[in-house]
């Protein structure tokens, strides 16, 4: 090949893969133009504080289901962040024992797992000895699958601190568990924090996992034994129905979790450099 | 030996804490067989060669959902490989050096959108938009087994278009970090060698081959048991189908839809045992992919400590 010829090939193939980033920009433009466009004109007041209305009547909104996504968000945290925390506390602190890196492993796996499965074992656990959906089991599905996130992030940011903390605590004689506690955890706590900020924004959007464990609710209700409602379940529910109003509201309830999650994750992400940039030798 | 004491005791209550992920995940399998047995009993193998689905005769044959969970997948792929290796090259070794943060968090935020808001935009605006391409199709064309069957818009294509699009930030994600380990002794051979940019990028990506195919496979994972957006827009009828324009099903999507309505009980363990693969073969991909991202990087940081320690520093920037 002549050295013309292979500089144009170069310079195609560099074209190609500009052109591979606008393909996958493309789409994401599309789908965020379409979720403000559709979802901002109908949102209003009425959509955070009213209840779903029955078929045929105008208005309502999906105040029961953001207060149930958050009520599943808060039991899926006080469930998954005491476990995964103190994981990957003990990952970062024993990162070198066997049975760390099963564990990591075994995460990793459980990361991996299709939420839909996750599903199911919530449900076999929580909904099928009771006979009854309930928020407890949609928080626990929820919780499943935030404890990866957070055991990794938690590592992960346990480790950036700095060695010389530990070691210094630990010539002053403190013990491992003092100086976990009353050193690195404390200089930890931002990233933590970020960790299940992170493994929020990604339970937030659920919608499979719920389907058959917290299930749905048209009415009222904060008791967390009884079946609630979700965004993510009610947006599926009304997208699938053939009326234009329902249609609407499903939009409407996009916006509202596209923002929630963007918000999580920026906050995240700034946080995470910060960090970053802090710990930085 | 009061602190030694008090260390052991620290160790084994911070890991009951880890062991519960451990018990997490060989509870999820067992779990979901003892929660099939049912169906498993009765069918045995059959169950994944019938192809017969019906719930009120009491006969299931899981076939064209696993056919629709691969096929869809595989077709996501041949989309997704190309664009997710496309970026990953060009966020790591063309883009101008202000422009990397910003484009690496921008593909990243398509894993960020949930499957759900991917799917209420498949049905309002991208199901009208494949309905019209596949009434442009020319006839000839739709006399070919891809394209055969009426122009519905929901459908296979559509449902292995919107997974693409859900998969690329997974796959170019970590075949950027792939790229990112290429020891950069690599490149600088192919130039001092008199290769042009691509060529020097053709050996990086030779280096990282392994690595970059791991990159993809786990897109696989996620496309296997990807759920809600595909639920939306395939169609939902089992059967098995080359096409691209017939509505088909999946594995997760009659998970979602049947589960609740499972009113007998070898209905709803034969659903089960829909998981219960679905969850063995997610676990074998994601376990390949992560064997091959890991034996490349493991080979790039060994070559690494042999190489000058500036060259380290460097990799670790």
């Amino acid at each position: 090949m002549s050295a013309r010829r292979r500089k144009t090939v170069s310079a195609i193939a560099e074209g190609l893969c500009a052109v591979a980033v606008i393909l996958a920009l493309l789409p994401l433009a599309f789908i965020l133009f379409y979720v403000v466009k559709q979802g901002a004109s109908a949102l209003n007041w009425a959509f955070f504080t009213s209840m779903p209305k029955p078929v045929g009547e105008p208005g309502g909104g999906m105040g029961n289901a953001i207060v149930g996504t958050l009520i599943l968000i808060g039991l899926a945290a006080l469930f998954a962040v005491p476990i995964g925390c103190i994981c990957g506390i003990h990952l970062a602190e024993y990162r070198d024992s066997r049975f760390s890196s099963v564990v990591r492993f075994a995460a990793d796996v459980l990361n991996g797992v299709p939420s839909i499965v996750i599903g199911i074992f919530a449900y076999g656990l929580a909904v099928l000895p009771v006979k009854r959906f309930s928020a407890m089991a949609g928080g626990f599905a929820l919780g499943l699958l935030m404890i990866p996130v957070v055991v990794r992030t938690t590592e992960e940011l346990v480790r950036l601190v700095p060695s010389g903390l530990r070691e210094g605590a630990l010539a002053l004689g403190a013990s491992r568990s003092r100086a976990v506690f009353t050193v690195i955890v404390p200089a930890a706590l931002p990233g933590i924090l970020t960790g299940i900020l992170v493994a929020t924004a990604r339970v937030a959007g659920e919608t499979a996992p719920l389907l058959f464990t917290s299930f749905n609710n048209r009415f009222w209700s904060t008791n967390i034994a009884q079946p609630i409602a979700s965004l993510t379940v009610q947006v599926f529910t009304y997208a699938i129905s053939p009326y234009d109003d329902w249609h609407r509201q499903a939009w409407a309830g996009a916006f509202l979790l596209v923002m929630i999650i963007l918000v999580l994750s920026i906050v995240a992400r700034l946080a995470v450099r910060r960090l970053e940039q802090m710990n930085r030798p | 030996m009061r602190r030694s004491a008090d260390d052991r005791l620290f160790r084994l209550t911070t890991g009951a804490f880890a062991a519960m992920v451990l018990v997490i995940v060989v509870g999820i399998g067992i779990e979901l067989t003892r929660q099939s047995m049912l169906s498993i009993q009765k069918f045995g193998w059959s169950f994944w060669t019938g192809r017969t689905w019906d719930p009120v005769a009491g006969e299931f044959g899981a076939l064209p959902f696993i056919w629709g969970t691969l096929y869809s997948s595989l077709l996501a792929l041949l989309l997704s490989a190309p664009i997710a290796l496309g970026i990953a090259i060009f966020i790591s070794e063309l883009s101008p050096r202000f422009l990397r943060q910003p484009l690496a968090y921008l593909t990243d935020l398509l894993a960020a959108i949930p499957s759900i808001v991917y799917g209420l935009w498949g049905i309002f605006v991208l199901v009208p938009i494949v309905r019209k391409l596949e009434l442009l199709t020319p006839e000839p064309l739709r006399r070919l087994p891809l394209f055969h069957g009426p122009p519905l818009g929901v459908g296979m294509g559509t449902a292995a278009l919107i997974l693409a699009v859900m998969v690329v930030p997974f796959s170019s994600s970590v075949a950027r970090e792939i790229l990112k380990n290429v020891p950069s002794a690599q490149r600088e051979a192919a130039y001092a060698l008199g290769a042009t940019r691509w060529e020097a990028i053709k050996v990086a990506i030779g280096y990282g081959k392994t690595g970059i195919i791991g990159a993809i496979m786990l897109g696989l994972g996620r496309a296997l048991g990807e759920t809600m957006a595909v639920t939306m827009v395939i169609g939902n009828n089992p059967q098995v189908s080359l096409s691209l324009f017939t509505p088909q099903y999946t594995m997760a999507a009659v998970i979602a839809n049947e589960f609740t309505e499972a009113a007998d009980e070898l209905y709803l363990h034969a659903l089960i045992e829909i998981g219960l693969l679905l969850f063995v073969i997610t676990i074998v991909v994601n376990l390949a992919s992560r064997l091959l991202i890991w034996s490349t990087k493991k080979r790039a940081a060994e070559l690494v400590v042999l190489a000058s320690p500036a060259t380290k520093e460097e990799i670790a920037a």
